[in-house]
């Protein structure tokens, strides 16, 4: 008896030293340490975004609590305390209807062409290749296209010359070629997800090409192509560089920078000389005067912001949304 | 039989001669809209070249009158004073997304593996729209933010309150902060495309999860992840207006190597050109310079995007 009580102690001890060898140490240091950092790495990423909006909230806010609408309806001014942005609004409006009317039927026409014509040729492959190094293009170089083309070639399309042609629709144009392959590849990927199933129901039944791309493929797409759309926009509307390379006016706002705003919405906008939030960003931003490089710069992007950010969330709502419903 | 050979009541004639080809109009209809969308993919052909149109074309004056002594020795970049030293902004160029990359790749990378592979599913989903929040901030914003508060909080800090104003090293951060976006949601997108049956497959053999992302996942993904860096490289240097505003440089840069100096980029030095195109005609290649720099850019960048784009397309190919 004694044997086997020995024995059974023995064994007990012997399976006990097996599982903590299997096991290993509890707590491995190692492994936590690398969690953790990944972690930091994250929430570091997340806490500048949070500094960043902050800052900018801290250094407008006073404009806004001084001077409320006057600083949104106000004209550009030399004059730190009287300068508004109204101009700019006016410019980055039309911008956002350039490239709603140019860049849109384009780009979903092309992805349309992609996706649901193309042969799978050279060609094809070519034109796919062209659009994704498009993509990747530094806007400054846009710029240079439409100071090139647009405002030289075509005298800004108001048949003007000289500053003059540096007008505000060729500027539009411009951010809206520079969207054109976020909009097209978006839209592609929009297109890639419609079920075959759906396409194929609809040849079942008669339809021609166009006919199941007009009533299944477009409608199911639809939130996708929407979502790139919006993308879109907030990137052309916060985009500087091409702005300043195709002429916004620039320098010091000494006599308003001798832009009229009248109605917001009237079209005679396009054909004169343009600045646009970002734009007066820049100009604010490079000023010696802190009133104008801190406070009405950062109010500015405040107003600039306030639209990016709402169209990027619901673009982005938009999306999760229906990628949420479609797996469902 | 018989009723083959019977007319058919009030209907034309059977037989071969019979039309089933529809109504011409909606022929017509199907072919114009494939032209339509045809042409409007073949635009971005167009545009394609109309970019080299327009970069060359003007920028032929410049390649071909300039003394290119002057801009290889030149020490500095000052084209209204007919300093052209592409030393300077090449220079410029590298620093600034040298210290770019130093901000984003670690970040960028360590926020993608924490959400791929670590995070729970809610907290991704929670975190990863913010992310995206972040990638849509406009570039001007980092720049004013750059120049107001990475300048004299974090380089005047760190290295003294003399470099409290714009310098390349503030600028370099702001563009790390805005490439950070861009590095997480491919290097992520690359790492989610690794087939879990890999991670079951390490696991069951007893590695822990540090081993598996790094010995496993990481290696699999690499060619995403190479991706994300050359793209994010390639945003960098094109990145224009945070090095305009934060850079510490107005139109013209001395050549130096010290990221606590002002300097410009190659497309700083395009924008303030720009501005000042009005005003300031300078020499008569002051204007032609600038298409001559967005060459210069143009092919940087579209090499990277080049190779950029193999690597994506090997992991599609791949998985």
């Amino acid at each position: 008896m004694a044997l086997t009580s020995i024995g059974a102690s023995g064994e007990a001890a012997v399976q006990a030293q097996v599982e903590a060898a299997l096991r290993g140490r509890r707590t491995e240091v190692r492994g936590r340490v690398f969690e953790v950092g990944l972690l930091v790495a994250l929430l570091v990423s997340l806490l500048i975004l949070g500094v960043l909006l902050s800052r900018i909230v801290i250094d407008g806010w006073p404009v806004y609590t001084d001077r409320g609408w006057r600083f949104l309806d106000g004209s550009l001014s030399g004059n730190a305390d009287r300068a508004g942005i109204s101009q700019g609004i006016v410019g980055s409006f039309w911008i956002a209807i350039c490239v709603i009317v140019v860049a849109f039927p384009l780009g979903v026409g092309a992805a349309i062409y992609l996706e649901e014509y193309a042969p799978r040729n050279r060609l094809t492959s070519f034109i796919e290749l062209n659009i994704r190094n498009l993509a990747g293009v530094p806007s400054v170089v846009y710029g240079l296209l439409g100071l090139a083309i647009f405002v030289n070639a075509f005298g800004g399309f108001a048949g003007a010359s000289g500053v003059d042609r540096r007008t505000l629709v060729a500027a539009g144009i411009t951010l809206a070629v520079l969207v054109l392959p976020i909009v097209i590849i978006t839209s592609s990927e929009a297109i890639r997800s419609v079920p075959q199933s759906l396409r194929e129901g609809a040849y079942g039944v008669g339809a021609t090409r166009w006919e199941v791309i007009r009533s299944e493929v477009l409608p199911y797409a639809a939130p996708g192509i929407l979502t790139g759309a919006l993308l879109s926009i907030a990137r052309a509307v916060g985009e500087a560089a091409p702005l300043i390379v195709v002429g916004a006016v620039t320098g010091f706002f000494s006599r308003g920078g001798g832009l009229n705003v009248g109605n917001v919405v009237d079209p005679s906008h396009l054909t004169d000389r343009f600045v646009a939030l970002p734009s007066i960003v820049t100009t604010f931003a490079k000023q010696p005067d802190e009133a104008f490089r801190v406070e009405n710069a950062s109010a500015t992007i405040m107003a600039m912001l306030v639209f990016v950010l709402l169209v990027n969330s619901i673009a982005i709502v938009l999306r999760n949304r229906f990628e949420k419903k479609r797996s469902q | 039989m018989a009723a083959t050979t019977l007319p058919p009541p009030g209907g034309p004639a059977p037989g071969p001669s019979v039309d089933l080809s529809g109504d011409p109009r909606r022929h017509r209809r199907e072919r114009t809209m494939g032209a339509i969308f045809f042409l409007s993919a073949f635009l971005s052909l167009v545009i394609s070249a109309l970019i080299l149109i327009s970069l060359f074309s003007n920028g032929t004056e410049f390649f071909t009158d300039v003394d290119w002594g002057n801009v290889f020795g030149a020490s500095s970049w000052n084209p209204r004073q007919d300093q052209f030293g592409i030393t300077t902004i090449l220079a410029g160029s590298l620093i600034v997304t040298g210290i770019a990359m130093l901000v984003a790749a670690p970040l960028g990378l360590g926020a993608a593996v924490y959400l791929s592979e670590y995070a729970r599913p809610n907290i991704r989903t929670a975190l990863k729209p913010i992310i995206e929040v972040l990638a849509g901030i406009p570039s001007v914003v980092l720049g004013v933010f750059a120049l107001n508060w990475i300048a004299p909080e974090v380089v005047g800090r760190i290295f003294g309150r003399e470099h409290s104003a714009g310098s390349m090293m503030a600028a370099g951060i702001g563009v790390g902060i805005l490439t950070i976006p861009l590095v997480a949601s491919v290097s992520e997108d690359a790492m989610r495309a690794v087939p879990d049956s890999l991670r079951q497959a390490s696991a069951g053999i007893g590695a822990r999860k540090m081993s598996t992302t790094l010995r496993v996942v990481l290696p699999a993904a690499v060619s995403g992840i190479v991706a994300a860096m050359i793209l994010a490289i390639s945003r960098a240097i094109g990145e224009t207006m945070v090095v305009f505003i934060a850079g510490g440089a107005a139109d013209s840069a001395t050549y130096t190597t010290n990221p606590l100096d002002g300097s410009l980029t190659m497309t700083a030095a395009m924008a303030s050109l720009a501005v000042g195109t009005e005003n300031v005609r300078g020499s008569g290649l002051a204007v032609p310079s600038l298409y001559f720099v967005g060459v210069v850019l143009f092919f940087f960048t579209f090499l990277l995007n080049l190779i950029a784009d193999r690597f994506v397309r090997r992991v599609r190919q791949v998985y």
